[in-house]
């Protein structure tokens, strides 16, 4: 008897422990969210979405310039993220389903999905903003495009197998050649999946602050010039932040709130778009 | 024209839109791999300066002087060493279990809710948690917990050494924790994935054994996966490693090697995030790219290693990796 009280009492102890690790994570996430939205909406004002940010001890001005930089910034780095790698991910899926360059790639692919923002960030600094002589918001939008792209190949590639391949097969026993089956059977039974993947990469370059750093770096002026330093909300918040300025420290805060906010929506409508795809589906 | 003739056009055509398309496919999937090697050369190429002027010196020594242009790495190197051990020692515990208690403990009802909000804690951009370490978790360590550890922990032998210092709130110990902050969410959703490959019944036959819950997560679930832990652990210590935005508002900026954990230091990628910019001289700049030449030679190495350990699962099975 006394054995088994042992088993059941390392049994319980293991078990909350498991259960209490879980209650620290969640608490950490509320901190770090009450904080967020306390400050964040004591920062918020119409100010904010209307005028553009402040000269240092300046007690008004808002965000406009850093909200508008950095949604060109991701749309562009999407629009030239996500061709590239949705080709690259039906390479991947289709064509190249078996090859060895396929693993090859997969390999690279996994790696630079992980590898660390601020590498491609000197990165483009050396392909882009040294022959260029100035810092640019093009090259803030390559660099966030080059992390897009990983993500958009893995998400690609995932969708691209779950599509039956007998749906595959009768389109090609009608005569089609691969392009048309890709394009016409394969891409739209995986719509919803491919466009979560987008969601995915939006989120994920939209709070990326390290790329930014040596490439779009930050403009304090309201500028819509590709050639030009164009201000964004990451490099805002981590000028804001640091500065000894009570104004600046409370539009830094409103800018994190917003940035949040942002990708939590963005991950739940990509989390909404996967469970349409039905059971099983859901995490793959 | 004969309906042959256009046939044979209209087959033509086909051939022709598949090879443009086939091959466009094929350009992409290359343009992945050269970017990969783009990478590499540019760096390399950027770092030459640095690395020929300095060799052996730029890792092992510890001066770091603008003024002077003389440069070595280690205290940075040391620095991220530092945080992201710290930050492993606090977050694989957590990270195990919550995976345990997502996969094994929950019930369903909670299992969901919970599995997201993780989740959404992993989407959290880094930058949130660099703020929120700087104005909330920092003036908490300073006021509450480093005077303590200086007082207490401080005098003990051996590890006092670890624990002394002044209180500054920033520096290699508030970095670690939020590190740890940042990667749980990451580590204990690729662990839950791959709890979630061990075959049920396997665990069954556990259970039919009479063994408890705990005899069955740690006799048949842990083994099963270890080599998938181990993968998912490596691939968080690469986040850690290479992570900047989190640590460079904590971590207090200062080219030392201390053995304090309390005192200010700095990771390869804050030095790099910090002075990049202001860099004036060539071989400054050279110096720092050089050291992002070692973070990327390093977090490789780490990430590598780990996807390969994962590989063996297959890819299918694991969502959050």
């Amino acid at each position: 008897m006394r054995r088994r009280d042992v088993r059941k009492g390392v049994n319980l102890l293991a078990l909350g422990l498991s259960a209490l690790a879980t209650a620290v994570g969640l608490i950490f996430l509320g901190a770090i969210l009450w904080t967020l939205v306390k400050d964040g909406v004591a920062g918020m004002s119409v100010a904010v979405f209307t005028q553009s940010t402040p000269p240092p001890g300046d007690a008004s001005g808002g965000l406009l310039n850093a909200i508008y930089g950095s949604a060109i910034m991701t749309a562009l780095g999407i629009l030239i993220g996500a061709p590239i790698g949705m080709l690259a991910g039906t390479y991947l899926a289709e064509y190249g389903r078996k090859s060895s360059l396929s693993s090859v790639i997969r390999f690279i692919n996994d790696v630079l999905l992980s590898a660390p923002s601020i590498i491609i960030g000197l990165f483009v600094y050396e392909l882009v903003v040294v022959p260029m002589g100035n810092f640019s918001a093009i090259s803030g939008a390559i660099a966030l495009a080059i992390i897009a792209m990983p993500v958009i190949v893995r998400t690609t590639e995932d969708m691209l197998n779950l599509v039956p391949q007998g749906m595959k097969d009768a389109s090609t026993a009608m005569g089609a050649y691969p392009w048309r089956t890709i394009t016409s059977i394969a891409y739209p039974a995986a719509r919803s999946g491919m466009v979560t993947g987008l969601l995915l990469a939006v989120a994920r370059i939209s709070g990326e602050t390290a790329p930014l750093l040596f490439t779009a770096l930050n403009n304090q002026f309201w500028s819509t010039s590709l050639k030009a330093p164009m201000a964004n909300l990451p490099m805002v918040i981590f000028q804001f932040a640091l500065s000894p300025y009570d104004n600046w420290q409370r539009l830094a805060w409103a800018g994190a709130l917003l940035i949040t906010f942002a990708i939590l929506m963005l991950s739940i409508m990509a989390r909404v778009a996967v469970s349409r795809l039905g059971p099983g589906a859901g995490r793959k | 024209m004969s309906s042959a003739e256009a046939f044979a056009r209209h087959l033509a055509g086909q051939r022709l839109r598949e090879r443009i398309f086939r091959g466009s496919t094929l350009a992409a999937a290359i343009l992945l791999l050269l970017l990969l090697g783009g990478v590499v050369v540019s760096l390399l190429h950027a770092a030459w300066p640095a690395f020929s002027r300095f060799r052996l010196a730029f890792i092992t020594q510890d001066v770091w002087n603008p003024v002077t242009d003389r440069y070595g790495a280690l205290s940075a190197i040391y620095g991220t060493v530092v945080t992201s051990l710290l930050a492993m020692i606090f977050a694989v515990p957590v990270s195990v279990g919550i995976a345990i208690f997502l996969t094994e403990l929950a019930p369903p009802w909670l299992k969901r809710p919970v599995g997201v909000a993780i989740e959404l804690l992993a989407a959290i951009p880094s930058i949130i948690f660099g703020i929120w370490g700087l104005f909330v978790l920092a003036p908490l360590l300073q006021e509450h917990v480093e005077p303590w550890m200086d007082g207490h922990l401080g005098r003990l032998p051996l590890v006092g050494a670890l624990f002394e210092g002044a209180p500054y709130g920033i520096g290699f110990l508030t970095a670690g924790i939020v590190l740890a902050i940042m990667i749980v969410p990451f580590i204990a959703a690729v662990i839950r994935d791959v709890f979630e490959t061990v075959p049920d019944v396997l665990k069954e036959s556990g259970y039919g054994l009479g063994a408890t819950t705990w005899e069955v997560i740690w006799k048949v679930v842990v083994p099963y996966s270890r080599t998938g832990m181990i993968g998912a652990i490596m691939l968080g210590l690469g986040r850690a490693l290479g992570e900047t935005m989190a640590v460079t508002f904590v971590i207090g900026n200062a080219h030392h090697v201390s053995a304090s954990l309390l005192a200010p230091g700095t990771t390869i990628s804050a030095a790099i995030a910090n002075e990049f910019t202001e860099a004036t001289t060539p071989l400054y700049r050279s110096s720092l790219i050089a050291q992002g030449v070692l973070l990327f030679i390093i977090t490789f190495a780490v990430i590598a290693a780990a996807r390969l350990m994962l590989l063996r699962l297959g890819r299918r099975a694991l969502a959050s990796a």
